[in-house]
């Protein structure tokens, strides 16, 4: 049996194309996927995000125990509210997910990890856990909308009661609340402004309702791809997962090696740093006409290479992608598309994002 | 629902077929596939000269999802190719049998076109 968000029924009313993610139901498209993309680069859309595994962090040694799981320093979070991401290794440093990290107060943390990676993620937390003197709990029963696009933050806070949207308006970007029955988290996943909205899930078909009167388009998993790609943001799974480390996937600025502090996967970091990397995540523009998918072969002066993500890009109008290559390729590459070569440049991400196609990319 | 007009013949494989006036045949995909695939973004068609065989991959579309191989539904030698979509692939999502069609053929064997289904043997796989 597939699991279902407790926004299912919303999804079908609004005659949702549903595929199995991860063991779950959920909306790939309710009709156009570029039309979605572009309604978030240019207005307002909302993912049902309900299917990623929230979890708690409680107890005296909670900055302590996440401190050593987080490549990222949890010292970086120094007011109640900062978030930020970062990546949970294992001792070879390969990458055992990505999550987003919320510091609410010294005894309370909340991490935000994939659902695809739900069962190992939670089995790796409390297994570490062991060693702390914390609480660690999952936090089934909350929903998630994500509400993104340049009048996506407006549009929610009209929607909130005036002393909150007060001061909801004021949360920089990765930072977050709790506003009565809401927790509101100025982050995201598409390269725009927005707040990813986490509620008891008996409220969240009403909130969904609410935004989709306001004019928000719902936008499905396909849509978040397209954006999340142009943002220059790794999906994990598919551009990094245990067979390779931050360094080797863009990640290197999500890991902090300059202090003492001890975390997990640290010493393989540094042996990696010294020895040098060999292999570097880059994104590719493909110049001509065609598209670019996971897993097509790169040709480079310095060796082959592969697509981890690609697709075409709406803000673009071109093929893009992220491709793994070896380190000292430069400036353009070749892919192999149905057994034609075709060029390529080769790119620092993000794409696109605010709107927007980014400078230095075409 | 899906639009499956009864004036043309289908594939399996979701192609469908005109048989014009000059006895040539029209190829396009189905309401069906194109809903299926999302927003075509690509398409790449033979040339015009190309001698194809019924069952080659002849041509592939691209949607921003996935790339879909084109089967040819009959033998034939390319006569035409629709040029529109090279500027604008969604002719296809938006008049599939119409101003989407993707290719002409001139037919090897016109007792090809009897393998092939009609609209309600087609509608009935689309239920399967």
């Amino acid at each position: 049996m597939p699991k279902h968000t407790p926004l299912y029924n919303s999804h079908i009313a609004a005659g949702a194309r549903m595929v199995d993610f991860g063991g779950w139901e959920m909306p790939i498209n309710y009709g156009s996927q570029i039309e979605e993309h572009n309604k978030v680069r240019q207005a307002a859309g909302m993912f049902d995000v309900s299917h990623m595994t929230v979890v708690d962090i409680n107890g005296p040694q909670a900055r302590h125990f996440l401190s050593y799981l987080l490549a990222n320093d949890v010292a970086k979070l120094k007011n109640p509210g900062q978030a930020f991401y970062s990546c949970m290794l294992n001792e070879k440093g390969g990458v055992v997910d990505d999550l987003i990290t919320y510091f609410l107060d010294e005894t309370f943390f909340r991490v935000v990890v994939n659902a695809a990676t739900h069962d190992k993620d939670m089995a790796w937390i409390t297994s570490k856990a062991q060693a702390f003197d914390v609480v660690v709990t999952e936090r089934p029963e909350l929903a998630m909308i994500a509400v993104q696009g340049p009048v996506a933050r407006e549009v929610v806070l009209a929607l909130m009661v005036p002393k909150d949207a007060a001061v909801a308006a004021e949360l920089k970007p990765f930072s977050a609340g709790q506003f009565g029955e809401l927790f509101i988290a100025r982050t995201g996943y598409t390269g725009e402004d927005g707040f990813e909205i986490s509620l008891h899930a008996e409220l969240a078909a009403r909130l969904w309702s609410q935004l989709l009167a306001a004019g928000v388009a719902p936008c499905g998993l396909g849509a978040r791809d397209t954006l999340r790609l142009e943002a220059g943001m790794n999906l994990y799974g598919q551009d990094m997962d245990e067979s390779v480390t931050p360094l080797e996937s863009a990640l290197a600025w999500t890991v902090a090696l300059k202090d003492e502090r001890a975390f997990v996967g640290k010493h393989a970091l540094m042996e990696q740093r010294v020895r040098g990397v060999e292999s570097k995540l880059v994104g590719l523009v493909l110049q001509g006409r065609g598209v670019l998918r996971p897993g097509q072969r790169i040709l480079t002066g310095a060796g082959d290479g592969v697509t981890t993500s690609g697709s075409f890009s709406p803000t673009l109008q071109k093929a893009i992608a992220f491709a793994r290559i070896p380190k000292d390729a430069t400036q353009s590459c070749q892919v192999e598309i149905r057994g034609k070569l075709l060029d390529c440049s080769i790119v620092r991400p993000p794409f696109a994002r605010n709107g927007t196609v980014c400078e230095g990319i075409i | 629902m899906s639009n499956i007009p009864s004036h043309l013949q289908y594939t399996e494989s979701h192609e469908w077929v005109s048989t014009e006036d000059n006895g040539n045949a029209r190829i396009g995909i189905s309401d069906h596939a194109q809903e299926a695939l999302g927003d075509l973004v690509f398409v790449e068609l033979p040339v015009v000269g190309d001698e194809i065989n019924q069952g080659d991959p002849c041509a592939v579309v691209e949607s921003v999802k996935a790339a879909s191989d084109i089967y040819a539904p009959v033998s034939g030698k390319v006569i035409a190719i629709n040029e529109e979509l090279d500027a604008d692939p969604a002719l296809i999502n938006a008049d599939p049998y119409g101003d989407g069609w993707l290719f002409e053929l001139e037919l090897y064997d016109s007792e090809e076109l009897e393998g092939l289904k009609d609209a309600e043997s087609y509608e009935l796989i689309l239920e399967d």
